[in-house]
């Protein structure tokens, strides 16, 4: 009982402070160079490690596939399931999940530090909203990114497929393509994923800027904050993504 | 006597069922220096978070510049922010700063200054606080007593009329603080501001204090001025202002007595 | 140091459209895409097997349109299907036969369009008289067996 009331608290209190960062957004418009230096660390930094991993799923999925798709003889098939897997699951998914550990965690930890180092009671005092000023800049840059990235993790792993597809396995490059282009359906397949990708996005990075602002402005509170983000906005990108699924390729 | 300042009447605050200040009364003259000492854990920094209306009171009101702080909106309450300084412990700076960009921050935030005032303003705060050389370090480059001056030069950037500093001394080598306590008295001084100086460095508060007032168990216990409290004989101001180790305030924390403790403990 | 900061954000951003670019004209059908100019046909069925919205139309294996509704007419008792055909391939005579066929032997279904030899044109909204059901599997089995069955009984006819 005592438990749920202060799961529940908290649920209220990320809410409001959620709908605070919301109503922060617009003016950012006018200051996007504060949002363009969080997309510089929020982004870019997880970048590297988005392409590599990108690479890596394409090409194991490419082989796992052909090794079973040879049975039935359907290799020309491989660049579509490929395609599809990584469109509609991997790519908006583990993209998510490594966004939550790269970024999310990095979030937390410095708005964390600000909190401990009286940071952001020095702003509040200087008459500086520092929802305005630290949340919602870093908010809405992962909210921008994290679509951007499993993009760009999708983009990675059909080339990856391809590499091990066609140039190592021998499938046919007219085929890879010719089955992609004719069965992906960019409304119920691409969209879709793109649209999961922006749950996503604004999940971590509300849970990532929450525990932040939320956490026990101490060393322990700090870490313990930064392991909950990584934890927490996993779990919600898994579960998120299986409501999401069900009900769009149902 | 010049008017009062900042009136606190009636205040009663507690945070997780701990009273940490139960109907406290105190009046800040305007333009003084105001040291407000007491045992660690009174609730000195507190007290300046509900000067600066970060805390709520359960009870009670603050009163700064003729205006009820808890009861101003938003818009008003940073309005009225503007007009107070505070020092943190830490500083506070904006770590991803460097020395010039912090001070220039309030700047930019609240003002439409051309660069080139904010750059002259920014170098003349520096100078003030005798740091004007070290305006492109990070805050990470500075040792603690010259982050607590930047600090400072970044409290007076909007030209407060007050200034609350929350022990600025604790930690410090002996000429970072003699550093201190001078640029506390000359701003003082030279900008008429009224200061809140919270501490239990207490020799180097009582040498520039004007007022004095000692807290202890949530309520006020003495008050007056430095002269007064100087030659008073309340056992409790011995006690601080001498660092005695056992006196009203005890030197055990309340609990069972030791006596008990270990029969239980050997049973 | 800002202005690099600045450089590698549009760096990125400019990496990201590129993929979200690749994905949709290079993987996935969005290129071959032209809702524009399309013109629509109807066509009713007994039995539509496992036809679904988005199935090819094609005409001599070439893809013309593909399937945009299925709906039943509970009158009639028959399946109307809707197809949008692109405007380029207009020249589509009144006795056209759609039928739905299966591409190889577990493939997706499609509807083929024939030509017959008609001098009036099919127009938008207009509907193919000439239909062949899908034919299901279980019925073409049980077909077979029943015509060998019988084949077996002429053979050892008395008569």
């Amino acid at each position: 009982m005592k438990t749920l009331s202060r799961i529940l608290t908290r649920l209220g209190r990320g809410t409001i402070f959620l709908a605070r960062t919301l109503a922060a957004i617009p003016q950012l418009f006018v200051r996007f160079g504060l949002v363009t230096k969080q997309l510089h660390s929020v982004g870019v930094h997880t970048l590297i490690i988005i392409i590599v991993a990108g690479l890596f799923v394409g090409m194991v999925l490419a082989l796992q596939l052909h090794y079973t798709l040879t049975t039935f003889g359907a290799e020309d098939t491989l660049g579509l399931l490929v395609d599809l897997a990584l469109v509609r699951e991997l790519g908006p998914v583990v993209a998510a999940l490594l966004f939550a550990g790269r970024a999310g965690s990095a979030l937390t930890a410095e708005i964390g530090l600000m909190k401990a180092t009286e940071q952001l009671s020095g702003l509040e005092m200087m008459a500086v909203d520092p929802i305005e000023r630290i949340i919602a800049p870093r908010f809405f840059a992962g909210f921008l990114a994290l679509p951007l990235l499993a993009a760009i993790f999708s983009a990675v792993g059909i080339l990856g497929g391809y590499m091990v597809g066609v140039d190592l396995l021998g499938v046919d490059a007219g085929a890879f393509w010719s089955q992609i282009q004719d069965k992906v359906d960019f409304y119920d397949d691409v969209l879709n994923g793109i649209i999961k990708s922006i749950v996503f996005g604004f999940i971590v990075s509300w849970i990532a800027v929450f525990e932040g602002y939320d956490c026990v402005p101490t060393s322990e509170g700090v870490a313990r904050a930064t392991t909950r983000t990584v934890v927490n906005s996993s779990l919600a990108v898994l579960g998120m993504d299986f409501v999401l699924t069900a009900i769009m390729f149902n | 006597m010049s008017e009062t300042l900042i009136k606190i009447r009636n205040l009663h605050f507690s945070r997780d069922h701990l009273k940490i200040f139960d109907g406290v009364n105190m009046d800040i003259r305007a333009g003084s220096i105001t040291a407000v000492m007491g045992p660690s854990g009174t609730g000195k920094t507190t007290l300046l978070k509900l000067i600066g209306g970060q805390l709520t009171p359960d009870e009670g009101e603050v009163i700064v510049d003729g205006q009820k702080v808890h009861q101003l909106n938003r818009a008003e309450l940073y309005q009225l922010r503007k007009k107070m300084g505070m020092l943190f412990q830490s500083g506070a700076l904006l770590t991803d700063l460097n020395v010039f960009d912090n001070i220039a921050f309030p700047l930019r935030e609240h003002t439409n200054l051309s660069p080139s005032l904010i750059r002259s303003m920014v170098l003349l705060k520096l100078q003030a606080v005798g740091l004007s050389g070290a305006h492109q370090l990070m805050p990470s480059e500075l040792s603690g007593g010259m982050a607590r001056r930047v600090a400072l030069a970044r409290a007076l950037a909007l030209d407060p009329m007050m200034i609350m500093y929350d022990e600025p001394f604790t930690g410090q080598d002996p000429i970072s603080l003699g550093v201190l306590v001078k640029l506390i008295q000359d701003t003082n001084q030279a900008l008429g501001l009224t200061s809140i100086l919270v501490s239990h460095d207490v020799e180097e508060t009582m040498s520039i204090a004007d007022d004095v007032i000692i807290l202890s168990d949530g309520k006020v216990v003495v008050e007056g001025s430095r002269e007064e409290i100087e030659r008073s004989g309340s056992a409790y101001v011995r006690q601080f202002v001498h660092g005695e180790a056992d006196g009203p305030v005890p030197f055990h924390y309340p609990g069972e007595a030791i006596d008990e403790l270990l029969l239980k403990a050997a049973k | 140091m800002f202005k690099s900061i600045e450089l590698s954000v549009g760096v990125f951003v400019g990496i990201g459209l590129a993929a979200l670019f690749m994905l949709a004209m290079q993987a996935s059908n969005l290129a071959s895409l032209n809702n524009d100019g399309s013109y629509e046909i109807t066509a009713r069925f007994d039995n539509i097997g496992g036809l679904k919205v988005r199935s090819a139309v094609k005409v001599s294996g070439v893809k013309v349109g593909e399937v945009s509704a299925i709906d039943y007419d509970t009158e009639m008792f028959e399946a109307v299907v809707t197809m949008q055909v692109d405007d380029q391939y207009q020249q589509f005579p009144r006795d056209t036969i759609a039928s739905i066929f299966t591409s190889g032997l577990l493939g997706e279904q499609y509807v083929s369009l024939e030509p017959g030899g008609d001098e009036k044109l099919l127009g938008n909204q207009s509907e193919i008289r000439h239909t062949q059901s899908a034919m299901v599997l279980e019925q073409l089995i049980g077909q077979f067996i029943f015509n060998q069955g019988s084949d077996k009984k002429d053979d050892n006819s008395p008569f």
